[in-house]
């Protein structure tokens, strides 16, 4: 094991812990830990929202500056006052929120191969994101915007990438003037506007992107700011006064964690150790580099353009082209290096159905290291192996709970890439070749590796989305379990649950035909 | 997942959480500067420093074209500044400033922030913006009573008589 793959094994499992704590608490759909990335992005529309108020009512005075903050949070404490805690807060929120969104990232390896680009377009938004909070409180000029003034002041100017010392613009009482107000709600205004273009190429190689939590989380959260914005309004310090020095500041440690850091070291320590840190993030990706894994593959033959593996793709991998000899149709086109090779579009293909009389199953989309003839073949062996009073199919995945370990005489359990791999007419054909129910083990919500393996598949088999799962099936001979990797033990209690409510079924009732595939008539 | 009324309670704990994290580091723990009893004096200046002109001949003049004829030849580069600051009689600060620009030419500039025991101080300070010269072409020579916090500056500008401390 890599140095690398052992930190981010360090990291992994008590992060792991924690959103499966937070599960138990909140639900997938709604779990913090799950959904930081739009997390972030709801909190930073909130500081957008909020922060156009105050830039309505900001006074950009040497003098009136101050005053007109102090005026919004005495005066008119129930709406600007309000309006004002809420931008701070969420600014806190939204940097722990980024933070957190880091740590998962690196925890689960999503860095290298198809997510080198999104890991690395995130890498300037850390940057923008603190060059913009730390802007944002130089605006109050109270004595905490004196402190975080000066002091990254004289940080910058270890750089050196100025003629005059920066800092002599906070000399002395009289060094500065209105238009250093401007410039600063420039800048306020001009980063965040940067940062949300960032945002749009960091999730731009993505399909189906979470812009927002789920309303449940969105209200949640936004109440807690609110909560906190009435039970601690944020207010100012003291006025700035450049002839004394701020002894004690009530610190933004979020946000301006490094005017103690620089203090505490030397300004020569705080860039080596930024420089560093961001040289070793956009190293990542390289030190991490693993072996690519096959990427799927179009077979124009089978492939009718019928966009349902272009349209489930998370990743955009896949576009549609002219076909090469049917004129008037289209065809799927894999991006290799956008593909993830999860296998979701082979699942959502219409012509991946283990039905098909050929003997060898070929399919418009598939994956060279499982394809569906494989996982059919492999099917109808374990299958026609099983015995037993109850005779259970699992497809589980690579990702989620370890589904081999359940293979015995009367469980034939098979492992998918993702659980979103699988088609639903395979559940439909282990039903009608001998097993008396199927469980489909995929990832817990919001936990799926390639995101939408685990959506994709409930409502595929809920029948919300094409390819549907046949309306002829009884919906008591199929389960579906949402397990981590984690959840062995879970998944095996609920496998023997399963079998459990199978054997109290009764025989009768409309039975499904069953069906042999070399003996069927269309054979 | 919980039961409803177990994961409600659970939700309410798990954001009051992440309420407290977020009211208490945006403003807590207090930051401390510099202790009580200490004063900050920042010593910078941004000046041109002096350079040896000579006065052309007025044959030198006659051969130069008329829209040259510049009385005085004056090198492009500067001189480095000799700077020091003496406080209660010991130095604290001693300091050579380049010039900035790639021939030299530039403005030389300094910042230096040091905290000193509040207290009545003697400072002197001395700068020689031409090296070339003896000695120290501008010294000023001052005591203050530093209050605790107070900062204090001590500037350059040629039009208000060389030093000053403010």
């Amino acid at each position: 094991m890599t140095f690398e793959a052992l930190c981010r094994q360090l990291v992994r499992a008590p992060f792991q812990r924690c959103e499966e704590a937070f599960d138990r608490v909140f639900g997938g759909r709604h779990n913090p830990l799950r959904h930081l990335g739009a997390l972030g992005l709801f909190l930073l529309w909130i500081i957008v929202g909020s922060g156009l108020y105050l830039y309505i009512v900001l006074d950009t005075g040497v003098a009136q500056v101050y005053s007109s903050i102090g005026h919004l949070t005495e005066r008119e404490w129930y709406f600007g006052g309000i309006l004002r805690s809420l931008h701070r807060y969420a600014s806190d929120g939204f940097m722990l929120a980024m933070a957190l969104h880091l740590v998962r990232e690196f925890a689960y390896g999503r860095y290298t191969g198809f997510r080198f680009y999104s890991w690395i377009t995130g890498v300037p938004l850390i940057w923008l994101a603190f060059v913009s909070g730390i802007g944002g409180y130089w605006i109050v000029w109270d004595q905490l915007a004196q402190f975080s003034a000066t002091s990254t002041a004289e940080l910058l100017d270890w750089l050196p990438i100025f003629s005059e010392p920066s800092a002599r613009n906070f000399l002395a009482p009289d060094s500065i003037n209105d238009r250093l107000f401007t410039l600063l709600v420039f800048i306020h205004l001009g980063v965040p506007i940067l940062l949300l273009a960032a945002l749009w190429a960091h999730v731009h190689r993505i399909a189906h992107v979470d812009h927002l939590p789920s309303g449940k989380l969105m209200r949640g959260t936004a109440a807690t700011l609110l909560v906190l914005a009435l039970i601690k309004p944020a207010t100012s310090d003291a006025p700035a006064n450049l002839a004394v020095v701020p002894a004690e500041t009530r610190l933004d440690w979020f946000i301006l964690f490094l005017h103690p850091l620089t203090d505490l070291t030397s300004p020569a320590v705080v860039w080596s150790a930024l420089f560093a840190l961001t040289a070793l993030l956009c190293a990542l990706p390289f030190l991490g580099r693993r072996q690519p894994a096959p990427v799927a593959t179009v077979d124009p033959a089978n492939c009718n353009g019928c966009t349902r593996c272009q349209v489930d793709c998370p990743y955009a991998a896949i576009t549609m082209a002219s076909h090469p000899t049917r004129p008037g149709y289209r065809i799927a086109v894999v991006d290799d290096a956008l593909c993830a090779s999860c296998g979701i579009c082979a699942g959502s293909c219409p012509s991946s159905t283990p039905f098909r009389s050929q003997e060898r199953l070929v399919t418009g989309i598939d994956m060279p290291q499982l394809p569906l003839n494989a996982l059919r073949a492999e099917l109808e062996a374990k299958v026609a192996g099983l015995s037993g009073e109850v005779r259970v199919v699992v497809f589980g995945c690579a990702h989620g709970a370890g589904a081999e370990a359940l293979n015995a005489p009367d469980t034939a359990a098979i492992t998918l890439i993702c659980a979103g791999m699988l088609p639903p007419s395979f559940v439909e054909y282990a039903l009608r070749t001998g097993a008396h129910g199927v469980m489909v083990a995929s990832c817990r919500h919001g936990g799926c590796d390639y995101r939408l393996g685990e959506r994709w598949t409930l409502e595929r088999l809920s029948r919300q989305r094409e390819p549907q799962l046949r309306g002829r099936i009884p919906a008591e001979r199929l389960a579906a379990v949402f397990v981590s990797g984690n959840d062995d033990a879970a998944l095996a209690a609920a496998v023997d649950d399963f079998k459990n409510r199978l054997r109290s079924l009764p025989a009768a009732g409309e039975p499904l035909q069953p069906y042999l595939r070399r003996t069927a008539h269309h054979a | 997942m919980l039961k409803p009324a177990a994961a409600i309670a659970g939700q309410v704990v798990l954001y009051g959480a992440f309420a407290a994290v977020i009211g208490y580091f945006a403003t807590d723990p207090v930051y401390r500067q510099i202790p009580d009893d200490i004063a900050v004096v920042k010593v910078s200046f941004s000046h041109l420093g002096d350079r040896e002109c000579r006065k052309r001949t007025p044959e030198e003049l006659a051969k130069l074209p008329p829209n040259m004829r510049a009385p005085m030849d004056c090198p492009r580069e500067r001189s480095d500044i000799n700077f020091e600051l003496d406080i209660d009689g010991e130095t604290v600060v001693k300091h050579v400033l380049h010039p900035t620009g790639l021939y030299k030419d530039g403005i030389s500039t300094m910042y230096r922030r040091l905290e000193i025991k509040a207290g009545t101080h003697k400072f002197t300070a001395r700068m020689q913006d031409n090296v070339k010269q003896e000695g120290w072409k501008f010294v000023k020579e001052v005591t203050v009573d530093l209050k605790p916090a107070q900062a204090m500056v001590v500037d350059f500008h040629p039009d208000k008589g060389g030093l000053f401390f403010k």
